[in-house]
């Protein structure tokens, strides 16, 4: 990348990044920068438009009419912007993977969960699928428990199996960048605990964007952090410093929990 | 109101459910009980293996067995895939606009349309305008007409049921439509799509006005030509332009004689007509029951 840049390398950045459901702005001059290889957490109290946000990146609100953006937003190595209008929404899906709030595996086996993936993005040798859902799986910390059950139905597994396996078939077609959109609030402690300690090894391999409600959780895994708030985003900055010395006031009082 | 009075009036309403359930099993029991009277007796394998004839103690329903299969059996191939497709497009393809919920209210008003009107419409549409005849491939597409509503509201229901995340998922890896409905959507509405296809057949089963509107003979004492022969290409649909009867229309064959011994036949493939529709039914659950179980092991 660019030397002349002082600042940490970028894998995304949204700027100016408007989003209109029908005459609803959900989303106002967003500027956010998403740096390489770590991840990024958005916090702000309910409907401050964190999801929003995160759905952007890799254009799900095309699924629905009457979405607008206004903005761009930057996907590097090549910059190219995933709202230009002509732009393939496909293209950035199959860059950018997403992990849900709620886990969400297809109604199949768990070695389908994740081949499919992999068949939309064109591989078709048998051999070339195993290995690439083995691999998935074990990155996703889960092939020791399933290794034995490829061919069970995915709904057969426990909730927290369940969301690493919505990990492992994010992680199958080795996106770019991952979408994280509340990945722990359907789990106990356990099965959060499982997906943090996923989440901090992944952003080796990949760049993380992580809606979060839970601010120890943001403390836990995030190296940078953004502070949403009726569609904005009010402040940004290293996950520390924000917690610790927030420069807004109403970043301040939303994590000293005087609202939100 | 007193702790005392809400359990009277609990236990009120309890008793009037099971009653109202009482009254219809016992409605039930007794069409089966009657027709066992009747024509319990005249229920063997003779009976159902052989052919039409004038003589009551003779006479029997093969053709009309033969007859009730082949003609589901066109109804099945024609009428699934279109109301399968139809509401596929409905569902997921169509926008969302007056003409489509002018489409989708009229679809439903046609599950109401009296069947008699279909065997109207397939006797000026199929038998004289597309000169199909009096044929199994007419009575079998008039029965997929009546059917089709059916099997689109149960499909589009089914559809619809289908969690927004398993769609979302499916995008969110770069799916196209088609791979996101062919390869998840629709396996994951099979349990609703199946219980609208077999209502919409075993409705089809006991119909008689139409087929009667269009034409179709009340003494049939031979069996349509195979459908598969030894010389290529090994199928053959003549069968197809055969004429035809089915149980129902046999049943009220019978029941316009005025041998009344020929009433007890009627009972007889009454009976026939009864378990054929449960078993049809007891596959449909038997199939829901398993394609709805996300824990069985394959």
């Amino acid at each position: 990348m660019s030397s002349d840049r002082t600042g940490p390398d970028l894998k995304a950045r949204a700027q100016g990044l408007g989003f209109h459901y029908g005459p609803v702005r959900a989303l106002k001059g967003v500027d956010l920068p998403v740096v390489a290889n770590e991840v990024t957490c958005l916090i702000g109290p309910s409907g401050c438009g964190k999801s929003t946000l995160l759905r952007c990146f890799n254009r799900l609100h095309d699924l629905y009419p009457g979405h607008r953006y206004e903005g761009s937003i930057q996907l590097q190595p090549d910059g190219v912007d995933l709202l230009a209008p002509g732009f393939d929404p496909v293209m950035a899906r199959l860059r950018i993977g997403m992990v849900f709030q709620a886990p969400n595996p297809f109604p199949s086996s768990v070695f389908e969960n994740i081949a499919f993936g992999l068949r939309v993005a064109g591989e078709k040798r048998p051999l070339a699928l195993a290995e690439r859902v083995e691999t998935a799986l074990r990155e996703a910390a889960l092939w020791d428990e399933v290794k034995d059950r490829l061919d069970a139905p995915a709904l057969s597994l426990s909730g927290g199996q369940q969301q690493r396996l919505c990990i492992a078939r994010a992680l199958a077609t080795q996106p770019e960048m991952l979408l994280f959109d509340e990945p722990t609030s359907a789990l106990d402690p356990a099965g959060t605990a499982h997906i943090e300690a996923l989440i901090t090894e992944l952003k080796q391999r990949t760049t993380i964007l992580l809606v979060t409600h839970n601010l120890q959780q943001a403390g836990r895994v995030s190296r940078f952090a953004a502070f949403m708030y009726r569609g904005e985003v009010v402040e940004y900055g290293e996950t520390e410093r924000l917690f610790t010395r927030p420069a807004r006031t109403r970043t301040e009082n939303f994590i000293t929990g005087r609202f939100g | 109101m007193s702790l005392a009075r809400r359990r009277l009036g609990d236990r009120a309403a309890a008793a009037v459910g099971l009653l109202a359930l009482l009254c219809l099993l016992l409605a039930l029991a007794a069409v089966f009980v009657q027709l066992l009277l009747d024509g319990g007796a005249r229920l063997g394998l003779d009976f159902i293996v052989s052919m039409a004839s004038r003589d009551p103690a003779r006479a029997g329903v093969l053709p009309a067995l033969v007859g009730s299969a082949l003609v589901l059996l066109v109804t099945a191939l024609a009428a699934v895939p279109v109301g399968i497709g139809a509401a596929v497009y409905l569902q997921e393809y169509a926008p969302d606009n007056r003409l489509t919920d002018l489409i989708e209210v009229n679809i439903a008003n046609l599950a109401a349309v009296p069947s008699v009107l279909f065997g109207l419409l397939s006797l000026s549409l199929l038998v004289h305008g597309l000169a199909l005849g009096e044929s199994i491939l007419a009575a079998g597409l008039t029965l997929a007409m009546l059917v089709l509503p059916l099997v689109v509201v149960a499909t589009r229901e089914a559809l619809r049921q289908v969690p927004v995340g398993v769609r979302e998922a499916s995008y969110a890896l770069g799916a196209s439509r088609w791979q996101t409905v062919w390869r998840h959507v629709l396996p994951a509405a099979t349990p609703g799509v199946l219980t609208g296809v077999i209502l919409g057949l075993s409705r089809a089963i006991g119909e008689t006005a139409p087929l009667l509107a269009l034409g179709a003979l009340g003494f049939v004492a031979f069996l349509p030509p195979p459908m598969l022969v030894v010389e290529p290409p090994f199928v053959d649909g003549r069968w197809l332009s055969d004429p035809f009867i089915t149980l129902p229309l046999q049943i009220y064959d019978w029941l316009l004689r005025p041998d009344p011994a020929f009433r007890a036949n009627a009972a007889a493939a009454g009976l026939l007509l009864a378990g054929f529709t449960l078993l049809v039914n007891a596959a449909a659950i038997g199939l829901r029951w398993r394609s709805r179980n996300p824990t069985r092991q394959r």
